[in-house]
């Protein structure tokens, strides 16, 4: 088990160093740098303060020796300092990684919550009316774009019912979370309802569930007993990807909401191109993709007996 | 039906309905089972034995459907019985092993717990007493160590000695029959014969009657005392096994019989095809109202292909389905 999580990080390592190297060549070539985002603003600024902020920055300096004192910070737990704010990004990040931890918990918990037995109630009655319900809500939540749904939650439940706050972080309290965490979960929602229903269907039909009917199991006891972990496991896999991909996946989703959490940051510090605050976010996104997947490695571990990582 | 009939199957149907539309599988299909007797179902894949059994277990699914006929279980009409006394019935008094021993175990669950499940369900028993119990089974049914074994997930044990779990499972809790469809039909042929002893011996120490249903009509010869011959969802023949194979009388099972390859029959005859039966199998919606075997047979006359021929009696033992029968 430990021997598993070891080699895990370390196979994790050589995803953060590729994703890092990445980030960093790719915001090397696009053009414009946070200098030019400033005299951008059509403020008049002396070409003369411009040229002494870009040495100060180091954006003079030739490319391999930018990424070496990046590389070298970065071991050193040092993610730089925004361009501009002037603030430690590593201080910046963790003020706002809670909010949206926050946020993709209580997503991915309405995801599981109601997409889990959506699709099971869909399986179950295979073909009745509940199944093409479930499946039509599982299409049209697939297919609406969050930020469009997410626009008809602030327009109806907030402005016309006045039920939940528009956006906002508020105090952090639960009613200012509930609007974005429905926008931004209605998607993985979806795609677990069907995946689920697909595997019940699975394991419904497998034998070993006739086997347990012949054994005289009640019908309860066959779904508790014998279907929920085995098609759970089928859909493991799913719920680890949609949570991983959640901090990422929650960009627009922060920015509509006016939420203060990593992905507001980084489409801010994207377009002032603030590099260091950019590859902080992503360095954070990558990590947390990679532990949750990393979560769902162990999960198997403990529920499937056939599986052993070697 | 006897005080000593466990099992009276009485024209049994079973249809397949398919948007509205209903294809007999299985049509008057009748046949008993004596207490502590070993009876034979033989016939060729899709002839409706498996359906027979799973119906006999209470366990056929949609769209599948009974459309008329009674099954007796010692007595009681089980289409009477109320979902909670079938639940009763099935495990404790009838009990089955299906043929694939690679997926029948729930590959989640410890081989001890789903052995012990039987006396859970049926003995009432708490979990730490029903996991002793299970090794008890498991020593019955010759797996070695079982005090290691009830551990072990289904993954890590072969065909056979799944096969042999599944036996444990079926007669934990003293079965009066038990319904082997096709046990050894996915296994190896060197532990076939092992597997085959093993639930003879058992169900033999029990009291238990046993309905096997196979295609293997050496296997059928060789254990059964009585023998039903299937075709296309009725029972074309049943006699005592020692009969049937010595003296078939429905063309179909004279036909069987003469396509079985025989050791040393190119030794003696010199080197020539196989016997087939001609044809195939007609599909479930291409069944006419006549005897279904009428399209391949060599003896077939206009009434075997208006008139499904009634079961009679035949001068020494036995029933057969045939207008040219002797």
């Amino acid at each position: 088990m430990f021997l598993l999580i070891g080699r895990r990080l370390l196979q994790s390592m050589v995803t953060v160093i590729a994703a890092v190297t990445l980030i960093f060549l790719l915001f090397s070539v696009i053009p414009g740098t946070f200098v030019s985002s400033l005299a951008g603003d059509k403020r008049d600024i002396d070409p003369k303060v411009l040229e002494r902020i870009e040495t100060e920055l180091g954006l003079n300096d030739p490319l391999p020796t930018r990424f070496a004192n990046y590389i070298g910070n970065l071991v050193r737990g040092d993610l730089g300092t925004s361009f501009a704010t002037q603030r430690p990004v590593t201080a910046v990040l963790s003020a706002r990684i809670w909010a949206s931890f926050k946020l993709a918990c209580a997503a991915i918990g309405f995801a599981v919550i109601v997409g889990l037995p959506l699709g099971f109630v869909a399986a179950v009655k295979q073909g009745t009316w509940m199944d093409t319900t479930a499946m039509m809500t599982a299409v049209s939540g697939l297919s609406i774009p969050a930020f469009w749904f997410g626009l008809l939650t602030m327009y109806f439940i907030s402005l016309k019912l006045g039920w939940l706050p528009t956006f906002g972080y508020g105090n952090g309290g639960f009613r200012h979370l509930i609007l974005p965490a429905l926008t931004l979960g209605i998607a993985p929602m979806a795609l677990l309802a069907r995946t689920s229903r697909a595997a019940v269907l699975e394991t419904m039909n497998a034998d070993f569930i006739r086997t347990a009917r012949s054994k005289g199991n009640t019908e309860t006891r066959i779904v508790v007993r014998h279907m929920a972990r085995n098609a759970f496991v089928l859909v493991l896999t799913t719920i680890g990807l949609q949570f991983g991909s959640m901090l990422g996946g929650s960009v627009v989703i922060e920015n509509l909401f006016a939420w203060p959490g990593i992905g507001a940051l980084l489409t801010q510090s994207v377009s002032m191109r603030d590099i260091p605050m950019v590859q902080g976010c992503i360095l954070l996104i990558v990590l947390f993709f990679l532990v949750i997947n990393t979560l769902v490695d162990i999960a198997y571990l403990l529920i499937d007996p056939r599986i052993r990582y070697r | 039906m006897t005080a000593q009939t466990i099992l009276q199957v009485d024209k049994l149907s079973i249809a397949l309905r398919l948007k509205g539309q209903g294809f007999p599988a299985v049509s008057n299909l009748s046949f008993s089972v004596e207490r502590g007797e070993v009876f034979g179902l033989v016939g060729e894949s899709g002839c409706g034995k498996s359906l027979c059994a799973l119906t006999i277990a209470g366990l056929l699914r949609d769209p599948l459907h009974v459309t008329g006929g009674r099954i007796d279980f010692d007595g009681q009409d089980i289409n009477r019985l109320s979902n909670r006394d079938m639940r009763r019935l099935r495990g404790n008094r009838v009990a089955m092993i299906f043929q694939e021993p690679m997926t029948s175990l729930n590959p989640l669950m410890t081989i001890g717990d789903q052995i012990g499940e039987m006396f859970e369900l049926h003995e009432n028993m708490s979990r730490r007493q029903a996991r002793l119990k299970a090794v008890e089974s498991l020593e019955q049914v010759q797996v070695p160590s079982p005090e290691r074994r009830i551990r072990d997930y289904p993954h890590q044990l072969s065909g056979g000695m799944r096969q042999r779990v599944m036996i444990a499972i079926a007669l934990a809790c003293n079965p009066a029959l038990l319904i082997a469809d096709e046990p050894t039909t996915a296994l190896d042929v060197t532990i076939q014969a092992e597997i085959v002893e093993l639930i003879l011996d058992l169900c033999k120490a029990r009291g238990t009657a046993v309905l096997m249903i196979s295609h293997d009509l050496g296997l059928v010869a060789r254990i059964c005392n009585r023998v039903a011959v299937m075709y296309a969802g009725s029972i074309v023949e049943e006699r005592a096994a020692s009969e049937v194979f010595v003296d078939p009388r429905h063309p179909y099972t004279q036909g069987l019989l003469a396509s079985l390859p025989r050791l040393g029959r190119r030794l003696q005859e010199g080197r020539k095809p196989l016997m087939e039966i001609k044809g195939v199998v007609p599909a479930l919606t291409e069944r006419g109202p006549g005897c279904g075997f009428a399209p391949r047979c060599s003896k077939a006359t206009d009434i075997c292909w208006a008139d499904m021929p009634a079961a009679t009696a035949l001068s020494g033992s036995g029933k057969i389905r045939c207008y040219h029968h002797g």
